[in-house]
């Protein structure tokens, strides 16, 4: 690969970031999906941890985790929406080919998802956040420093699926659009976002500790739960999401060539 | 008008073949574009045009061969010329919630324009979207998308420029001013043009050459003059139209006027 190809531009990915915000400021609907269900899921959770917890025993301990882990969960899966669904954006428009021919590089064009999908996820986590305090009384950011450790892990992974979201999609058209909504929750059960890795089957437990976030959701149960903060499970977290995120723009490589060489990026569509 | 090419060639196409699975869209085919021409590619649907262009802004990778532009292997180099080359074609469209001047903004900054908010204004004086400029790009007629997407490929002035049926959609008045402001755009900038068009009218008046395209292979390549001379047609419609369905060959009517 020469040099032109690796190059990065500030410029470029600056005009991608406008090119968002023109479409968020623009779009009402868009800003309340955004909001909309991550407020409904965290109130849910929050009544279910209000009753829990009025019981005796071990659950009622157990369920002091639940917001925690509904907000955790949630900066994943938005992140990895707001990516995916900053990409989709150009697929929808029929936009991609004038970006693709244009002199922005696919690396520079991952950075402009990475950072639409961070700010995507601000805007859905944060007011809930907020809602969060005055609802419930749980304040996510007292969680304080491990809190920076988690956010960034969990972004990490997010950003490793939505990239490689994007590739099915620019490989295989809109027909897998489908698995941009879907694929993250396969790690919903295997990362033990409500429950210890403990609870699972012997042999399940080595493929839970490879994925990034079940030490994350590990560590905030040690930190809710023991007040402590487990600095190696976020490095062992951090370890295995730079193996991922690699991983992740191999195959994202590897499917934008395989749309070179089948045609998908003149026949953008279904 | 039909300026002579001015040098050699900003194009070059060798044995440039592309298969989907079985099909053979294109079918070894080599060409070379002069710095300042205009061609026409012709041919019907299917008859690899789309996969040509395709493969010429690096959106299609090739199967065997090669296709330069700027010396620049579009397949293992594109980044290196993309700024010099600008697409239009109606299969490809603008975000629909962006202005106008939005879309041409982030467009600018894509192409690293200098003095973008300049060049925004001129090409709005230049193709008459003054009047539409801060509307979003999905209320548009299609006339007016036409000339925004035509704005578009314009933003970088383009030393080549591919349009892919420029004036599909316009009214017979717009599509002659659109084929005047082309004309004007090659003369002022001396670009390289690439007209994809089933328009014959069109051809004819911007066209110094016309490649002809069947089942992925070049079947012919000429002036517009030499077509209409070597088919003995009156019109490059009547050629297309003898090209697309096997009804007489340049040799036949070589041979009809030796005799």
């Amino acid at each position: 690969m020469n040099s032109n190809a690796l190059s990065l531009s500030a410029r470029r990915i600056g005009a991608m970031a406008l090119r968002h915000f023109y479409l968020l400021r623009s779009s009402w609907p868009r800003l309340l999906e955004i909001v909309y269900w991550p407020a409904v899921q965290m109130t849910m959770w929050g009544f279910l941890q209000l009753g829990v917890s009025k019981q005796p025993g071990a659950l009622a301990v157990a369920a002091s985790t639940f917001l925690a882990a509904f907000l955790l969960w949630d900066i994943l899966f938005r992140g990895q929406l707001g990516f995916s669904m900053s990409f989709l954006e150009e697929m929808w428009s029929r936009n991609l080919p004038n970006l693709m021919i244009s002199p922005l590089r696919p690396h520079e064009f991952v950075l402009a998802l990475i950072l639409m999908g961070t700010v995507r996820m601000a805007i859905g986590l944060v007011p809930v956040t907020i809602l969060a305090i005055v609802f419930f009384g749980f304040n996510f950011w007292s969680l304080g420093i491990a809190l920076a450790a988690f956010f960034a892990n969990l972004l990490f992974t997010s950003w490793a699926v939505g990239m490689f979201c994007s590739g099915l999609v620019l490989r295989n058209g809109l027909g897998a659009e489908g698995l941009t909504w879907s694929l993250m929750f396969i790690l919903l059960p295997l990362t033990c976002v409500y429950y210890p890795v403990a609870t699972l089957p012997g042999w399940l437990q080595p493929i839970a500790w490879a994925l990034p976030p079940t030490a994350v959701f590990e560590g905030m149960r040690a930190l809710v739960l023991e007040h402590t903060f487990r600095s190696d499970l976020m490095l062992w977290s951090l370890a295995l999401n730079a193996v991922w995120l690699s991983v992740a723009a191999i195959a994202f490589t590897a499917l934008l060539n395989s749309a070179r060489r089948v045609g998908s990026l003149i026949q953008v569509g279904e | 008008m039909n300026i002579a090419a001015r040098t050699g060639p900003v194009v070059e196409a060798e044995r440039l073949t592309k298969h989907y699975g079985a099909t053979v869209a294109v079918d070894g085919i080599s060409f070379a574009l002069a710095e300042g021409s205009v061609t026409g590619l012709l041919g019907g649907n299917g008859a690899g045009k789309t996969t040509t262009i395709g493969m010429m802004i690096g959106l299609v990778a090739p199967t065997s061969g090669w296709i330069k532009v700027f010396g620049a292997d579009m397949a293992k180099e594109p980044y290196k010329v993309l700024h010099r080359i600008n697409l239009e074609s109606p299969y490809v469209d603008l975000p629909h919630r962006l202005t106008v001047r939005q879309n041409l903004l982030v467009f600018a900054m894509l192409y690293n324009v200098g003095d973008a908010v300049q060049r925004i204004d001129r090409l709005a004086a230049d193709l008459a979207l003054a009047e539409f400029l801060d509307r979003p790009a999905g209320k548009l007629s299609a006339g007016q998308k036409t000339r925004v997407a035509l704005a578009k490929a314009l933003i970088n002035e383009p030393e080549i420029l591919i349009l892919d049926e420029p004036t599909a959609s316009l009214d017979p008045d717009t599509a002659d001013w659109v084929r005047g402001h082309l004309e004007r755009y090659r003369e002022r900038r001396g670009a390289t043009l690439l007209l994809a068009s089933h328009n014959m009218n069109e051809v004819e008046r911007l066209c110094d050459r016309v490649i002809m395209m069947k089942q992925g292979r070049i079947v012919d390549d000429d002036t517009p003059a030499g077509l209409l001379a070597r088919y003995g047609r009156e019109t490059l419609e009547e050629v297309f139209l003898d090209v697309a369905r096997n009804r007489r060959q340049p040799a036949e009517n070589e041979q009809e006027a030796a005799s």
